[in-house]
Parts: structure tokens; sequence; C-alpha cells
């Protein structure tokens, strides 16, 4: 039973494979994005999934609410943190990935990996 | 001046003067009489040192550590004062060659011809200084990368080739090899520094001596051993002055100077005889300095011919280090002077004889001697002084050495070396014989030189030229009156 | 005050500057807050590393929250002198820049250039002064997504699939150490590489410790251009500004670098990455054949950036080889390897930047006869190519000095003779361009080609005579990388 209450890490490694397997199988340059994405988002899920506490709440400060002795009752909120700041890095190299795609149609007229070689071939 | 400061000026000498003669590239007058000078000043600082030397002292000069326990050291000992002496003197003499012929053939590029040289002698100096193994390394490599631009000077095709083989089969040497040995030394010894009676001894013995003994005589590739010869021929297409003072004085000396203070001070002469590994040594020099012989005998090339012989005399060097005892190393080294001075003169006429009538193989030379009979005088003297007939100063050289080979009881290389002789008069002197006795063909409307001279006249090469040949070949024959001197200063080596 | 403050300023002077660049719009201006920016930079890492040599590591908490919550910024020998290698690169570099990318980019790009170029020196020294984790992955990112820019602002228009093909590899590899990281923090509970340093050893068996190592070796390996990792490098280089070559062949593989020498010896620990793992028995091999075929295949390049780019992977060899022994004479050797790399590489690329500037190609055909038109730019150029061969009074030599020395000591003949033939290797490659620059005629009617501009030849040669001076007095660079290389054996202090 264990294997299987491990779920969200057997997702993580699923996603982390489709997500690499996209990357170096498609040769369309935004696929390849999209690939990347979904290859960063396993790792978003790796880290929040460290973080929690199971029977925990969120950790938010409420009066009133005391622990019982021995027990948790707050998730760790550090890697949420963290992975808040990674989330904002997976961003930004999108945003500048798809940039660069769009300056790579406009050079080649084409996004298609394939395609930009053989013209770089011919030249 | 004290000795310090005098071995560190001698490195700078010749620096300074390279960075004056670049200067001066547009002024040919001053470029050249600036070499003059500095190759005059050098020479005079070179020879300030040798009173303390020749009183037994061991005058010595840090640059800098350049790595812990491997400083920049020189220290000048009888071996190193004889090679400074004779590079910085023959530099004179040749520098004044180089004015004549570099002008009479319209070289181009003479301002790096000039710097490049002025760099080739700092750093021959500064391997003849030497204090230790690190610091030789050093002064080899910048010798080899210096020279470089003087052998591939005319830009031809022929010209790279023969530059890439230089330089490709040197440094493939020195750092393949050389370096590798030189790493395993300080590694087994601790330390590089050049010490009398070696500081290898206690600290390895058996095949590790052996192996390393490869890796030195093989990775110092300016020694020429075959089979890693081939640098030498190939840097003849190289003007003729640089053939002449670094191929067959500068460079190739190194080399053997090199080997010589290896087995001498890195082996010590004792464990190279105690562990037999000098015999071996000894089968691939007298290998070497017959198979160059013969193939010296092939070649029609004055130059190559020429070359062949420097690699089969070099080889002589390396058997008397072989030899490993006394005799043979006080030969071996007596033979670096005599041989350089022989052979500057050999190549130097090979120059005359180009630059007056554009010859350069042996069977177009019948009847030059008539035209030119100083230069075919000089070339006499000169064979006769690397045949080793006395009263000329070769003889001495190959006398050492047979004393040597007699000491190790090694019959057979006192064969090889009569053999060698035969094989020297069998190549060198039918070039004279040509010169002299055959009559000359009637003048070829090609040659633009054979046809101008009027035929019986005498028709020399510039006075530049000549000069410094006569000088040379003078000095082979005083070096037979003045050997005495010479031993004296080296007889410490030998017997610590 | 302000030198307690030191460790913080070596990165907030950078990084405040960067936005500012772009808001002051015209180049010339940006330009100037860069290079002040930048040698203040270099201020504060020469004064940390004298700190550190006189009284010890220097341990700073950002924003004043105790480490191991907060974030910890820690100087000691080893980054000391990474900082400083880096730092001073970009100092050197600034100069340079103003004419080379005056000439290379459109005007309207220059702000964004200097923005980019500050960005990516904040997020090399930032990893590299950094003691916390996941902290270093936040600077990676910094310093890869400005050089991601960097590259694609080359001219020609290779430089954008160049680029590209740099962001995907340079993401996936930044995500690998981002798991790396996070598998750690699972196993131990911190981020803090002190901290790891002490919780670790316990868990040797554990497999997460394990797969985390993995992943931080890999993910390490693809931003250093490990071989087999290396193949966004070629291009990359070769299609970058003259200036952005320069500048990351000197410190981004560096910092990486130092990045593995860390996660091995001070997180992980010799013992378990070097004596349980073996890790050496991965790198020695694999930093051999990147000796050996990647010199080679230098040798067949006619475009010499990318004949220069091919034999940076071979020097990374080197490094990695160095680390791979796991002694102090092999780890001196890799550290040394680090500076003297990123001095002679640094100032072949400046080289190749005038060549370009006044050429316009750095194709071997186009350096035919510049040996007389440019006679110090190639001078400069053989300089380097000499040091990178090895020679003597090179620090070249000095780095393989050392290699080998670490080789002989295992008794490892054969990888002693490696290193000895990448020297000839790189011999024969450096040796093509001479000939073409030296020994080959100008084509005719080739344009009449000056000299390169002082502002370009200085920085050129302040890096190629670093080269020769720490080739002949090399007290400073073995003293250091001693030092380091004895902290990084000893363990985590």
């Amino acid at each position: 039973m264990e294997v299987f209450g491990l779920y969200n890490y057997w997702i993580v490694i699923v996603l982390m494979m489709t997500g690499f397997y996209v990357v170096i199988s498609r040769g369309n340059l935004i696929k390849k994005i999209v690939g990347l994405n979904i290859f960063q988002t396993s790792m978003f899920i790796l880290y929040i999934s460290m973080g929690k506490v199971r029977g925990g709440t969120a950790p938010i400060i409420v009066e009133g609410l005391a622990c019982p002795e021995g027990a948790v009752c707050y998730s760790n909120p550090l890697p949420h943190v963290l992975i808040l700041t990674a989330i904002v890095v997976g961003v930004a190299t999108t945003a500048l990935g798809l940039a660069l795609i769009v300056r790579i149609k406009e050079a080649y007229g084409t996004v298609e990996e394939d395609e930009i070689q053989s013209q770089e071939v011919e030249t | 001046m004290s000795p310090p400061d005098a071995i560190l000026l001698s490195l700078a000498i010749p620096l300074a003067g390279a960075a004056l003669i670049a200067l001066a590239h547009r002024r040919p007058n001053l470029r050249e009489a600036v070499t003059l000078v500095t190759s005059g000043l050098m020479f005079l600082t070179v020879a300030s040192l040798v009173p303390e030397v020749m009183a037994g002292g061991r005058p010595e000069a840090t640059l800098i550590e350049m790595l812990p326990g491997l400083p920049l050291r020189f220290e000048v000992e009888p071996l190193g004062m004889m090679f400074g002496l004779l590079a910085s003197g023959l530099w004179i003499v040749t520098s004044v060659y180089s004015i004549g012929y570099m002008r009479a053939n319209d070289e181009a590029h003479q301002t790096r011809y000039y710097v490049c040289f002025a760099v080739a002698l700092a750093s021959t100096i500064g391997v003849a200084f030497a204090g230790n193994m690190m610091t030789l390394f050093v002064f080899y490599e910048a010798l080899t990368l210096s020279t470089y631009p003087l052998v591939a000077h005319k830009g031809t095709d022929e010209a790279m080739r023969g530059g890439r083989t230089y330089l490709g089969l040197l440094l493939f040497t020195s750092i393949g090899l050389q370096l590798l040995g030189i790493l395993w030394t300080w590694r087994i010894a601790g330390t590089l520094d050049f010490t009398v009676g070696g500081i290898l001894a206690g600290k390895a013995s058996g095949p590790v001596v052996g192996i390393l003994l490869l890796l030195y005589v093989y990775g110092i590739g300016k020694a020429a051993l075959m089979p890693f010869h081939r640098w030498l021929p190939a840097a003849m297409v190289a003007p003729t002055p640089v053939s002449a003072l670094l191929h067959a004085v500068a460079v190739v000396k190194v080399g053997v100077f090199t080997v010589m203070k290896v087995v001498v001070y890195i082996f010590g002469i004792d464990l190279l005889a105690a562990t037999g590994h000098g015999v071996w040594l000894t089968y691939i020099a007298a290998a070497t300095l017959l198979s160059a012989s013969l193939v010296a005998l092939t070649q029609d090339n004055l130059k190559a011919r020429l070359a062949y012989s420097t690699i089969s005399q070099l080889a002589y060097v390396v058997l008397g280090a072989a030899l490993a005892n006394p005799w043979g190393v006080i030969g071996g080294s007596m033979h670096i002077a005599m041989h350089a001075m022989g052979k500057i003169t050999l190549f130097f006429c090979a120059g005359a004889i180009y630059t007056a009538t554009h010859k350069t193989e042996v069977s177009q030379m019948t009847g030059l001697g008539r035209i030119m009979p100083f230069t075919f005088g000089a070339f006499l003297i000169g064979s006769l002084s690397i045949i080793g007939l006395p009263p000329l100063g070769g003889a001495w050289g190959k006398w050492y050495l047979m004393l040597g080979a007699a000491e190790g009881e090694q019959l057979i290389m006192i064969a090889v070396l009569m053999i060698s002789s035969l094989l020297n008069v069998a190549y060198l002197i039918p070039i004279v014989a040509r010169g002299f006795f055959l009559p000359s063909p009637e003048p070829q409307p090609a040659s633009a030189g054979a046809a101008a001279a009027p035929r019986g006249g005498i028709r020399e090469a510039p006075m530049f030229c000549v000069v410094p040949l006569c000088l040379t070949a003078l000095g082979c024959l005083a070096l037979f009156f003045f050997a005495d001197p010479i031993y004296r200063l080296l007889e410490p080596i030998a017997a610590p | 005050m302000i030198a307690a403050h030191l460790p913080a300023l070596q990165i907030v002077l950078p990084l405040a500057a960067a936005p500012l660049c772009l808001l002051l719009r015209r180049g010339t201006l940006a330009w100037a807050l860069a290079l002040a920016a930048s040698w203040a930079a270099l201020v504060c890492a020469a004064l940390l590393l004298r700190q550190v040599l006189i009284s010890g590591p220097i341990s700073y908490e950002l924003g004043s929250w105790a480490a191991p919550w907060g974030i910890e910024y820690r100087v000691d020998a080893v980054n000391g002198f990474v900082l400083l290698i880096v730092a001073a690169v970009g100092a050197v570099i600034l100069p340079y820049a103003r004419t080379s990318v005056a000439h290379e980019l459109p005007e309207e790009q220059h702000a964004t250039f200097y923005t980019a170029f500050l960005l990516c020196l904040t997020g090399l020294l930032g990893v590299t002064i950094t003691g916390d984790a996941f902290n270093l992955f936040v600077f990676l990112e910094i310093s890869s997504l400005s050089s991601y820019v960097l590259i694609a602002l080359g001219r020609d228009r290779r430089a954008l699939t160049a680029a590209f093909q740099y962001l995907v590899m340079g993401t996936i590899g930044a995500t690998f150490i981002v798991i790396g990281v996070g598998l750690l923090y699972m196993a131990t509970g911190t981020l803090n590489m002190m901290d790891l340093a002490e919780r670790l050893p316990p868990l040797a068996g554990n497999r997460t410790v394990l797969v985390a190592f993995a992943f931080l070796t890999v993910g390490t390996g693809l931003k250093l251009a490990l071989f087999p990792l290396h193949f966004w490098l070629p291009n990359a280089y070769a299609y970058a500004p003259s200036v952005v070559t320069g500048f990351l062949a000197a410190t981004a593989t560096k910092v990486s670098v130092y990045v593995l020498l860390r996660f091995f010896f001070t997180v992980f620990g010799v013992g378990y990455s070097f004596e349980v793992l073996s890790v050496g028995k991965l790198l020695i091999p694999l930093a051999a054949i990147a000796i050996l075929v990647c010199s080679t295949v230098a040798i067949f390049q006619n475009d010499v950036k990318r004949m220069l780019a091919y034999s940076s992977i071979a020097q990374i060899g080197y490094m990695i080889m160095g680390i791979g022994f796991a002694t102090t004479t092999g780890l001196t050797a890799g550290i040394l390897h680090l500076f003297n790399h990123a001095m002679m590489k640094g100032g072949l690329f400046l080289a190749l930047g005038c060549v370009f500037l006044r050429v316009g190609s750095v194709r071997l055909e186009a350096l035919h006869g510049l040996g007389k038109r440019m006679p110090l730019t190639m001078f400069s150029f053989v300089l380097g190519g000499l040091s990178l061969v090895g020679v003597p009074l090179t620090v070249g030599f000095i780095s393989k000095w050392y290699l080998v020395q670490a080789a002989l000591e295992r008794d490892d003949w054969i990888l002693a003779v490696v290193v000895l033939v990448g020297s000839l290797l790189a011999l024969v490659y450096v040796w093509r361009v001479v000939e073409a620059a030296y020994f080959k005629p100008a084509p005719e009617g080739a344009a009449k080609v000056e000299e390169a501009p002082l502002s370009m030849l200085i920085p050129t040669w302040v890096l190629i005579g670093a080269s020769i001076y720490f080739g002949i007095d090399t007290s400073l660079t073995v003293g250091v990388a001693r030092q380091a290389a004895a902290q990084l054996i000893g363990g985590a202090s």
C-alpha cells in the first residue's frame, strides 16, 4: 500500500518523464517550451508534496488554535515559499523562450527545428 | 660588475637589444649597428665571468621563485661557461655574416629576423647558465619558439612545412617526453637543482633510471637522436646564417648540452655507470652516428649534407655522455666546442657559395674552388676539423672520446669512431676536391652568377660574408693549440 | 561599518545598477554606470579575499536573519578566489565593451545590453558567495536567463537558435539542481550548506541523498559543459557578441565548476563523494575524453571562435580531472586552472573581438596576413595561444605542472600522458591560427585594416598580461589555490 500512498511522487515522476520526453522528441520549438513547462511543474509538485504535513492546516497564525502536545498542525511553509520563487523563475524562462521563438520565426520563417537546420545547411 | 649581475646582464643585454632592434626597424644601418653592439657587449659580459669560474667559483643568481621550491635560478658551472662563451662569441661573427648575407640576398622581414635572433641568443645563454632543470626547460622552450620564425622565415609553402616539422617535433618531444621526465624527477628527488654527483643517486634504481634516461634523451629533441632527427634537415629551409649559428651551434648544442647536464648533474655518471644503463645509450648513439653519416653521403644538397653530418656529430656528444666516465664526459663536452667552430665554418661557406653563385647542390659546385679560393680553403679547414685531423681543434674531442671508450672497455665504440671518421672524409672531402680539381664547366647562361664571372677570375661573396668564415676557420686552428684552458675549465665536472 | 557589509554590497551594487541602466536609456550613460558598478564589485571582491586570507572565513547573515533560517553569505578561500576572478574579468571587460558593443549592436539595444550584463554579473557573483543551496539556484537562474539574452543579441541569426538551445539545456540543468536541493531538504530539513554538511554524514546510506547527489551532479554538469553534456556550448560561444563570449568563457563555466566543488567537497563531503560513491571514477574518464576529443574537434574548426569554444570544453576537462583526483595537489591544479583559464581564454576571445571589429569575420581565411596589419592584437593572440598549449612562463604551464604532478602521485601514467597530449593538440589548433596570421599573405585587394583601438587593446592585454605574469610569479595564485584545496579536502570548515 505504501507504494500507492506515495502517489504524488509517482505523479512527479510521470510528469517529469513526460516533459523530458517532449523536450527531446519534439522538433517544434513551441512544443519544446511546453515540454519544459511540464518538466518544471513536476518539480513544483515535488516541493509542495514535501511541505505538506498530513492533518496540518495552512501555516497561518490564528488566535486560539492550540496544537495538542507532540502533534504538528501546520504544514511546512518553507518549501511552499521556495516554490513560489521557482515558479517565478519558470515564468521568466517561458517568457524568454517564447520571445526567442518569435525572433526565430522572424529570422527563419519557421519554428520547426529540422527546417531551421536545413536552412542553415543550405547557407 | 659582480658575477650575479653579470649573469643577469648577459640575459638582459640581448633582450634589450631585441627591443632596440625592433624600434630601429625603419633604419637598417642603425638596426644592424645595434645588433653588433649588443653581441659585442654580451660577449664581454659573459667573458667577465671566466676568471671566477676558472678559479673554482660558481656564481649564481636567482630571478624569481616560480613555483614553491622551483625558482628561476642561474648558476654558472664550467660546462655552461664554455657553452655560453662559445655561443656569444660566435654570435658576433654570425651577426657580421648575417649583414652580408641578408643584404646580398635581399631577404624580406629583416627586422623580425634580427629580433628573433637576439631572443634566441638570450634563450641560449639562459640554458647555458641554468641552475636547475626547470630553468633550463623554460629557456629550452623559449629557444624553440623564438627560432621558429627564423626557420619559417621565407613564408613559402616549403618553409612553412619545414617550420611545422621543426616546431612539431621539438615541442612534441619536449612536452610529451622531457616534461614528463622532469616531473617524474621532481617527484622522486624533490629537487631539480643541478648538483654535482647527480640528484637521482640513491633515490632511483633499476628500470626507473632506464625509463627516465629514455624520457630525457629522446625528450631532448634538439640533440637529434634518431628517430627524432627529422627537424634538423627540415630546418635547413632557413636562411644560411640561421642554419649556421642556430643549427650548428645554438639549438643543436643546447640539445647535447642539456643531455650532458642531465647525465652529469641529474643522474650523475656514477649512477649511470653503476646501473649499466649508459651502455644501451652508447648503442643508440652509435647507430645514429653511423646511419646519419651514411645518409649524408647520399645528399646532394650541400646544406642537407651538412645537416646530416651535424646529426652524426651530435651523437658523438651523446656517446661521450653515455660512456659515463670522466674521459667520455670531457671528450663530449669538448666536442661541443670543436664541432661548433668547424660546422659554423662549413655553413658560412655554404651560404657564401649561395650568395655568390646561387648554387645549392654539391654536383653544381665543380670548379668553384678556383673562383672562390678563400671560401673553399676555409671549407677544407672546417672539414678537416670535423674529421678530426691535427692540427685542428676537432682532433681533441675525438681523442678524449676514444680514451673514454677505452676506459669503459667498449672497443666497439672505438671502431665506430674510426669508421665514422672515414665516413666524414667520404662525404666532406669530395666537395673540396670537386671545387679545386675538377675543371669548371662552360658557364651556363641560366645561372646569372656564373655567367657574369670572368673565367679564371676570383669572384668571392661580399666581404661581410668572407671575413667571418675565415675567422672561424682560423678559430678551428687556434682551438687545437689552446685546448688546454678548455680542458682545465672542464676538469672539475668530470672529477668532482 | 561598510566593511562589515561587504558580502551584501558585493551583490547589491551590480544588482541595483542593472535596472538603473535600463532607465538611463542612453548607451553611454548606461555603460558608465555599469563600469562603475563592476569596478565597485571588484573592490569588494578584493577586500573580501584579503580579509579571508588574513582572518579566515566570513559569514554574513542577510537581513540579519540568523542562519540556518535566513540566507547566509559565506566567503572562504575557495569562493573568495572565484569571486575575485569573476569580478576582475567583469571589470576588465567593461571598458572593452563600449567600442565593441557600439560596433556589433544597434544603438537602442545598448542600455538593455548593459542591464543584462550586470544581471549576469550579479548572478554569477551571487552563486559564488551564497551559503544557501536554494539561493544558489535563484542566482544561477538570474545569471542563466541574462546570459540567454546576451547570447541572443549576436548579429548572426544563428545566435537565436544557439540561445534557444542553451535555454532548453540550461533550464533542464537548473531544474535538476533544484530537484537535488529539494531532495536534500527532504532528507535533512535544512538548506544552509554548513548545516547540510553537518547533517549529511549520518545519512550516508540514505537513498534520497543518493538521488539528490545524482541530480546535482548531472545538473551542474550541464551548466559547466562537462563532456558529453556540452552540446550547447560551441554554438552559444560562436554566435554571441564578442564581449559576451569573452565574459562567459572566462566566468560562467568557472562558476559552475565552483558549484560542483562546493557540493562535492563541502556539502556532501569528500568522504561521501569520492570514497562511498567514488564519483572520481566517473569524472576522470569523462575529463580525459573531453580533453582528447574536444581538442581534436577544435583542430578541424575553421571559425576561430568555435575553435576556442571547443578548446574551452577541453580545458574544462583539465579542471574536472583535477577535481576528480580529490587530492590536495589535484584540487590545487583544478582551482589554479580555473583562474588561469579565465585569464587566457578571456584574453583570447577579446583578441578575436578586436579582429572582428576590424575585419568583420573571425574565420581562418579572414585572418591571413593579420600579423602585420594588427600586430598588437595578433601578438596577444599568440601569447594566449601559447598559454593554452602550456609553454613555460605562461599560466597554462603552471596548471599542467600541478595536474601532471597530481596524476603522477597516483602513479597514473596514462592520465599524465593524456594531459600532455592535450597540450600538443592545443599546439596544433593554435598554430593553424599563427600560420594564417603571420605566414600567409593578405588576400589581394583586401581593405586596409588598422590596429584595434586602445580601449579594446588595453583590456585584452591586461588579461593576456595576467596570463603571463601569473605564469612567472605564482605566489598569489598557487598560494590561494593551495589554501582553498586544503580547506576543501579538510572538510566543511
